[in-house]
């Protein structure tokens, strides 16, 4: 699924990241924890997130993560925008809450990362 | 090549500078995407857990054609029971910490994860010293 789709199936707005839109995204992982982020992220994912400090863009950038979908309506500051900018990371924004997001997701096929369901068993 | 980068204690706002330059740097040198990942990941951890937890300390990156080496020292205050602090989920983390989206208790498990070798020595009333090794095929 490219970032073009994912912005039409949860109605988001781009924050930053205009010209990438056609990359294509084939994970999700939803938490406000860094922590947890740093610990199952392996493949190019899209992280979706509540929390809005520049620590986000900071642990994507470590994971090679390209795009970031806010939930909630919120959007961070111009200084954290900027620094996505630099690293060429996609921010979107959406509506919906981080649950709604990720079931949204789900349903259209795409899944989180399998290390995350060994580690809860 | 031996590059020794600075970690101030409680300075949340330069976490990831030391991670990035690294990472930067490996890149450059052409290191496969999936170890650099890893070698990045470790790194972030280890420096995210010098500002949060040491009083200062330094994260050393050794570089030869075969293997990357990060190694962290601090000048204390040391993890009282090791064996604890590696279990996934427990975590001595400050609440500023933790509302920054840090201090779930899994960063020494991700580390250990991540490199290839990992060692750590550290006392209560000492410093810390962690040292992980990356293989580089």
């Amino acid at each position: 699924m490219t970032i073009s789709e994912i912005i039409k199936i949860l109605d988001a707005r781009v924050l930053c990241g205009e010209n990438d839109l056609e990359q294509e995204v084939y994970t999700a992982c939803g938490s406000d924890l860094m922590s947890d982020v740093l610990a199952f992220v392996k493949d190019k994912t899209v992280l979706i997130t509540g929390l809005t400090n520049v620590h986000v863009i900071r642990t994507a950038e470590m994971l090679d993560i390209h795009c970031i979908v806010f939930a909630r309506g919120k959007v961070p500051g111009e200084e954290v925008l900027e620094e996505a900018r630099e690293l060429g990371i996609v921010v979107l924004t959406t509506r919906h809450t981080t649950y709604t997001t990720c079931g949204l997701l789900y349903q259209m096929g795409i899944r989180g990362n399998n290390e995350c369901v060994a580690k809860t068993e | 090549m031996v590059d020794v980068y600075n970690v101030k204690a409680l300075d949340y706002g330069s976490a990831g500078d030391a991670s990035a330059t690294i990472k930067r740097k490996l890149k450059q040198l052409g290191v496969d995407s999936t170890i650099l990942r890893r070698i990045a990941v470790a790194s972030y951890e280890v420096e995210l857990n010098l500002i949060i937890h040491s009083l200062g300390g330094t994260l050393t990156l050794k570089m030869s054609p075969t293997e990357i080496l990060l190694v962290s020292d601090d000048i204390g205050p040391g993890i009282p029971d090791i064996e604890k602090a590696l279990q996934e989920g427990f975590s001595t983390a400050s609440e500023e910490a933790r509302n920054l989206g840090f201090g779930a208790g899994m960063g020494l498990p991700n580390m250990k994860r991540n490199a290839d070798e990992f060692s750590i020595e550290s006392a209560s009333g000492a410093g810390t010293h962690i040292r992980m090794r990356f293989q580089l095929q």
